[in-house]
């Protein structure tokens, strides 16, 4: 291969060097999709039991405070706080602003930190604080 | 430009998808992600302020209008904004054209029974009063 190494390289998937922004990018995608249907499945699951009775709340309670629903629970939060942050990432990006190669770099590596964070945070205060 | 030197400019776009919709489509998943953006504080912070998650609290809270209308209005932001994300995802990834109308139909039927037993759960908990010991 004679490439100048000046040159930009040509924009194939396969020499795309990986970036947080990219990772970000298919988070965003990927935790919309997830809290698009495990989560609005349980949202639906819980506002249904609560309207049908004690009993099937009950139920509901069960399996969201038995391990299983933990995990899903805490996936669900960080899913949650990801989408917001790189949902807010985009709303910036969206009126044409943080484009800059580092500036874009830093918000997308934000969006993550922040998302374990929150997440941190909110369990924190929920079994922590609430018990 | 070669191969469709017989067709107007106008027949070789027509049937390959409108011109005028996506702009929409766009704007509504903004609009959508600032209400839900907006909503889901209230929710999280009301929950967190509530003495317990237990039937009786949730129920008695979600009876109060200023309770049951934001979560109604929830609901509707947040299915409507799924539903445009998911459609998003289903056109990237579906590529024939018979299999992505079939899904995103499906998504349709699942995104409006999932909004509909929402809401149908949070009027009968603010109209129905106490839910009949079962």
């Amino acid at each position: 291969m004679h490439r100048n190494p000046d040159r930009p390289l040509a924009p194939h998937l396969s020499v795309y060097k990986w970036g947080p922004h990219m990772l970000v990018s298919i988070l965003h995608r990927i935790t919309g999709a997830g809290l698009a249907t495990v989560g609005a499945a349980a949202f639906v699951w819980w506002l249904v039991a609560a309207a049908t009775g004690p009993e099937a709340y009950e139920s509901f309670t069960g399996w969201a405070t038995g391990w299983v629903g933990i995990v899903i629970a805490v996936g669900l939060s960080w899913a949650f706080f990801q989408h917001m942050l790189s949902g807010l990432r985009h709303l910036v990006m969206d009126v044409g602003a943080g484009f800059e190669l580092s500036k874009n770099k830093f918000w997308a590596m934000m969006t993550l930190a922040g998302s374990a964070l929150l997440t941190a945070l909110f369990w924190f205060y929920v079994v922590g604080v609430r018990g | 430009m070669s191969g469709a030197r017989m067709q107007t400019p106008i027949a070789r776009v027509r049937g390959l998808g409108s011109a005028r919709s996506g702009a929409h489509h766009w704007w509504l998943e903004r609009l959508t992600s600032v209400a839900t953006l907006i909503l889901f504080l209230w929710l999280a912070v009301s929950l967190l302020r509530l003495p317990a998650l237990d039937h009786g609290s949730v129920t008695e809270w979600l009876g109060q209008p200023l309770a049951a209308v934001p979560m109604l209005l929830l609901i509707a932001a947040t299915f409507w904004h799924l539903k445009l994300g998911l459609q998003v995802v289903i056109e990237d990834y579906v590529h024939e054209e018979g299999t992505k109308l079939f899904t995103v139909m499906v998504l349709n039927f699942f995104v409006l029974a999932g909004a509909a037993l929402a809401i149908f759960a949070v009027l009968k908990i603010a109209f129905g009063g106490e839910a009949p010991a079962a």
